[in-house]
């Protein structure tokens, strides 16, 4: 038999009106992967994660989650999956630990409240009303009740945007466990370093198709360079270092393509030696800006 | 129906916890018959006393009123993203809005015997034959339950939170044009055509008749079947309209 995938998605079209929104999505992901959709706003992941987690029917093409038609045998996909929306869907009228019990019971789930609690730092907000619970704390509960029955499959869209760094790390640690735990999960962001840090696969996604597919690495290294730049002293010191390392030349400082630290020394060492040394560097990876300008 | 339950138990809580939508349930029912027997009963003339007369309208107004509120609960609740989670699990599609229904019931019964406690102060005289007063509770259970129902549906139909509330108001202004407050006979022939004919008519016929231990006659035929068709067809329709959503 062919099991192949958990998540497959093919053709996937929609439209809103006259808003195309999907134009052709494919995507799979093996069971235990983390696959990230990276992209912009309006490029069209959200409408992806609800077309997979049942809660939108494409218009063309066909889906399967954990082996499961999404459209024709939802209940049975519904049953394998858990949905963190970009909205965080906690009830504010209640509790943490009753937004929990709550979800535990509906999932016909052992109670495992007081576990989430501690490993998502909520214990000292348990009994607190959600509305008055901040930013932070929401998302981390919401995370927690997608939790409570281990799902094979996660969705997560747009995890950590709006979170402080404590926050967006401990959202990261979770991923990370269940991921480790065989749990496939599918998270959007707009952040590369979030899909870089989560991901085993990236998915650049833009004006409702896959631009491109691959590892972080596969994907940094078609866009090009970590470059560093260069202040100097004066204009004169900036004009003669640029003589000899080429480089782009920015309104006070150079910008010169490296890979690498060593390379940075290197750079540094050519500088010293010529009597041409800089007074302070800035190092910078290719940004999300980066991957679309080259890649879409 | 463990997932009903457990949505019962939530709407519950969100009830009591929601002062402020709580206290309106509970006292303006109150206030409304205060005002209809004391400002306005004086200047009405029926056979026999008023406040016999206008009790069971009250009551009835009070709790198509309060029922109604579900449109707004179920419109708050589309609104935001926890809904979204619910939709995603494999359970059925009714059991949020059972949670809902079962609930407004639930606030509706307690405001009910506020209002019927107050109507008992203020001079309301009703039988006391059990019977009567177990139809009576019967034929209220199933108005709120129709209401209710029907509400969820308008409140999933409904854009967002203002148009639901909306809904409240239809319920509160279709009872003046009805027996309620004044006898049909005393309209207009226009209006007094519509007041004979819409749902309320019966229902408030019947409840006074039940009440005042009076001859009740066909009306609760009219009553109950407009009841049992609001709460199936409320019913399929909500469940159509949380599916479709």
């Amino acid at each position: 038999m062919c099991m192949a995938y958990t998540i497959e998605a093919e053709d996937l079209c929609k439209a809103f009106g006259e808003t195309r929104v999907l134009e052709g999505v494919d995507l799979h992901a093996e069971r235990g992967e983390v696959l990230a959709l990276l992209g912009p706003n309006g490029a069209g992941k959200t409408t992806t994660v609800r077309i997979l987690a049942t809660l939108l029917e494409p218009d063309r093409g066909t889906a399967r989650v954990a082996g499961h038609d999404v459209v024709r045998e939802r209940r049975a996909v519904r049953a394998a999956i858990s949905l963190t929306a970009q909205e965080a869907a906690v009830d504010g009228l209640l509790t943490g630990a009753e937004n929990l019990r709550m979800m535990a019971r509906l999932r016909r789930a052992g109670d495992r409240t007081r576990e989430l609690l501690a490993e998502f730092g909520l214990e000292h907000a348990a009994d607190r009303r959600v509305e008055t619970y901040s930013g932070g704390m929401r998302r981390r509960l919401d995370i927690a009740m997608s939790l409570v029955s281990r799902p094979q499959v996660l969705f997560l869209d747009e995890p950590t945007t709006g979170l402080d760094p404590r926050s967006r790390a401990a959202v990261w640690d979770a991923v990370k466990h269940l991921a480790d735990d065989g749990t496939t999960i599918l998270l959007t962001t707009q952040y590369l370093e979030e899909a870089d840090r989560l991901a085993d696969r990236i998915a650049l996604v833009a004006g409702g198709r896959i631009a491109a597919e691959g590892t972080a690495d596969e994907l940094k290294s078609r866009v090009g360079r970590e470059t560093v730049e260069l202040f100097f002293a004066d204009a004169e010191t900036l004009e003669a270092a640029a003589a000899v390392l080429g480089g782009r030349r920015g309104e006070s400082s150079l910008h010169v393509g490296v890979a690498g630290a060593e390379d940075v020394r290197r750079v540094l060492d050519e500088l010293a030696e010529r009597g041409l040394p800089a007074t302070r560097i800035a190092l910078h990876k290719p940004t999300l800006d980066d991957v679309f300008l080259a890649l879409t | 129906m463990t997932d009903s339950l457990t949505f019962i138990g939530r709407s519950l809580r969100h009830s009591v916890r929601s002062v402020d939508a709580l206290l309106t349930a509970l006292f303006l029912p109150v206030g409304i018959m205060l005002m209809f027997v004391y400002v306005f009963g004086g200047a009405i003339q029926t056979d026999g006393r008023y406040v016999d007369y206008v009790v069971p309208g009250i009551i009835v107004l009070c709790a198509g009123f309060g029922s109604a509120g579900t449109a707004v609960a179920v419109a708050l609740d589309m609104t935001s993203g926890v809904i979204d989670r619910f939709r995603t699990l494999p359970i059925s599609a009714g059991a949020v809005l059972t949670g809902h229904v079962t609930a407004s019931v639930a606030r509706n019964v307690v405001s009910t015997l506020l209002v019927v406690g107050v109507a008992l102060i203020s001079g309301f005289r009703p039988t006391t034959l059990p019977l009567n007063w177990l139809a009576a509770a019967g034929l209220l259970l199933l108005l709120m339950t129709a209401i209710s129902w029907i509400s969820a549906a308008l409140g999933l139909l409904a854009r967002n939170v203002e148009a639901a509330n909306a809904v409240t108001f239809v319920a509160a202004f279709a009872p003046y044009v009805s027996s309620a407050f004044v006898p049909a006979e005393s309209m207009p022939s226009g209006l007094r055509w519509i007041a004979e004919h819409q749902p309320v008519t019966p229902i408030v016929d019947t409840l006074r008749a039940l009440m005042l231990d009076l001859p009740v006659g066909n009306a609760w035929i009219a009553a109950v079947a407009w009841c049992a068709a609001g709460i199936v067809l409320g019913r399929a329709a909500a469940a159509y309209l949380f599916a479709r959503r």
